[in-house]
């Protein structure tokens, strides 16, 4: 039976931890990370969990806790945001070549400067090609669901790395808002008990990780490292499936919202994916026909699957909500357009960065993109590819 | 009860618009709606302007924008009155509720032309009464509830009082003066 309870995304997301009860947890708990490593301390404190909980005096020391931890043979989790995931950068690859399934939870939030915290990718993009596996989230619900289901994704034999679970900073992080939680002991059989092939503390094994390898074993090693990534792809529908039979509700690798018979479609991550809902809604109700692609696994990318369920959309708008610096696009801009072209589609394509720093996204401004996508097919002039939305010239 | 309820809370930092906006979202979630309750953060400061948001509904809610247009704005300190424009956007057939000690004509000229309801109490000589000390939450939750119907009377004072024996487990002393200052602001809004 659900649990019908209220909670914010921090909450939601400690909950999921709670019950999850994972071994250790090695984390920077002030600024800029959140409330989640705080109520997980209560946890610990309160003997809720038998995790131990070891506070580091830095996020880089915080991950590279968890690949100590992870490596000799115990499930590691960690929590940070913005900053705190900018200075785990240099092991947040180590994690990921040495195969460790560390789970991360991510509030994502803006990079300095100038300085803010509120919501943005900055920092889940910034670290987008670092070997994890990354999974966003609309609202708490999602945040929660797919806590439930990271460790299962990670620590699966074929996949065996590290997963970032994202949510939007503040909107749903901070937010209280209607969740379904799910029993503790249904939670701890979904996830089950961590049992790696091989670890640092195995008595009758002698291992090393991360070691040097010399020039004829890298990209061997790269190779491998790889087939863990696109093995993920088919472990995160299979863990899906099972989840839908515990939990009621459904996953995939994205979210397709009346885009069967789209004309119009927006490809959008996070938050404002259910605020672009409501505004495909009203803009259906005047005869429009408008979609929404939501990505929910960002890494690795279903780059076929997305271009298929793209297939018939003739206006297409990319919504990033991170400034990449390119000089061109978004990334979310350049892998669904590469998405497009390896399966030789061409719809009319906008990107547009929308949303940094907190920059409030109204069921108004995404209305105006669809409106953009309008005045592309009434004019046929592409116009503009890469775009700004809400935003003072 | 309209199909959504936007409310908006104007405060400053410290007085606990976000706290109050977070309870709203609590009771009206044991009564069965579908609830948001969120701040809008800005640099924290104790004193500054904060808003804070809900939204209530009967059905799901999706959207995860700020509110422009709400039903009802809630001014927790009347000081805000004279720098913030308290009445944008507020519907015609929606309505304020202010804290104050001053009759509400004296108000009205600080509220831009507004047309629509204007509710006022005093929720500092309310949370003195009941509480001996200025805490202007319970009393502006309870006049929010009471002016927007969002649900009755008796079922927000039974939720309330447990979510405070909930809240307040470890100093049960509070209970009562906290559901005194709701009862007494249920009667004194107007």
């Amino acid at each position: 039976m659900a649990i019908k309870e209220r909670l914010s995304g921090n909450e939601a997301v400690a909950t999921a931890m709670r019950q999850i009860n994972p071994d250790v947890m090695p984390a920077y708990p002030i600024t800029p990370s959140t409330e989640i490593p705080q109520y997980f301390t209560s946890y610990v404190s309160n003997g809720q969990v038998d995790t131990v909980f070891i506070p580091v005096e830095s996020e880089h020391s915080a991950m590279s806790a968890c690949i100590g931890s992870e490596a000799a043979g115990a499930r590691t989790i960690t929590a940070t945001s913005s900053c705190g995931l900018a200075l785990m950068w240099e092991v947040l690859n180590v994690a990921a070549s040495d195969r460790l399934p560390i789970c991360l939870s991510l509030v994502c939030r803006a990079l300095s400067g100038p300085i803010n915290i509120n919501c943005d990718h900055s920092d889940a993009m910034g670290a987008r090609n670092t070997g994890w596996i990354q999974i966003f989230a609309e609202n708490n619900q999602e945040a929660y669901d797919n806590m439930v289901q990271a460790y299962r994704i990670a620590e699966h034999k074929d996949v065996m790395l590290p997963i970032m679970v994202c949510q939007d900073g503040f909107i749903t992080s901070h937010a209280v808002e209607n969740i379904e939680l799910l029993e503790d002991d249904v939670v701890k059989n979904f996830v089950g008990e961590y049992e790696p092939d091989h670890y640092l503390l195995k008595d009758d094994e002698s291992i090393a990780y991360g070691p040097y390898a010399v020039t004829n074993y890298v990209m061997e090693a790269r190779r491998a490292q790889l087939e863990g990534l696109r093995n993920a792809k088919k472990v995160t529908l299979e863990v899906a499936k099972e989840f839908e039979a515990i939990s009621g509700r459904s996953y995939g690798f994205f979210e397709e919202y009346r885009l069967e018979d789209a004309d119009l479609a927006m490809v959008i991550i996070g938050s404002a994916a259910g605020t672009a809902k409501d505004a495909v809604d009203a803009l259906r109700d005047h005869g429009i026909k408008a979609g929404i692609l939501k990505i929910r696994l960002f890494r690795p990318f279903p780059s076929e699957e997305i271009a298929e369920a793209l297939k018939n959309v003739k206006y297409l708008a990319i919504m990033d909500r991170c400034e990449d610096f390119n000089g061109s696009c978004g990334p979310l801009g350049a892998e669904v357009r590469t998405a497009l072209y390896n399966k030789n589609l061409h719809p009319a394509v906008i990107n547009y960065c929308y949303g940094l720093g907190g920059r409030d996204v109204t069921v108004e401004s995404l209305t105006s993109v669809f409106r953009d996508l309008q005045k592309i097919q009434e004019t046929g002039n592409n116009g503009e590819f890469y775009r700004y939305l809400s935003v003072r010239e | 009860m309209k199909d959504l309820v936007e409310i908006r809370w104007h405060g400053r930092g410290g007085q606990g618009a976000k706290t109050a906006a977070l309870l709203l979202a609590d009771v009206a979630f044991s009564t069965g709606l579908y609830v948001q309750g969120f701040p809008e953060y800005g640099p924290e400061r104790m004193g500054a302007p904060i808003t804070a948001y809900n939204r209530l509904s009967a059905n799901k809610i999706r959207v995860h924008s700020n509110i422009y247009d709400p039903d009802y704005v809630v001014v927790v300190d009347e000081t805000l009155l004279e720098s913030v424009d308290v009445t944008k956007g507020l519907k015609e057939d929606g309505a304020i509720i202010i804290n104050t000690s001053q009759r509400k004509e004296s108000l009205i000229p600080l509220l831009n032309g507004y047309k629509g309801g204007v509710y006022t109490i005093d929720a500092r000589k309310i949370s003195i009464t009941a509480l001996g000390k200025y805490f202007p939450n319970s009393p502006m939750l309870a006049a929010i509830v009471k002016v927007s119907g969002v649900m009755d009377d008796e079922t927000f004072l039974e939720e309330m009082r447990k979510s405070y024996a909930h809240k307040f487990a470890s100093k049960p002393e509070v209970i009562e003066g906290n559901m005194m200052a709701l009862s007494l602001a249920l009667e004194e809004v107007r």
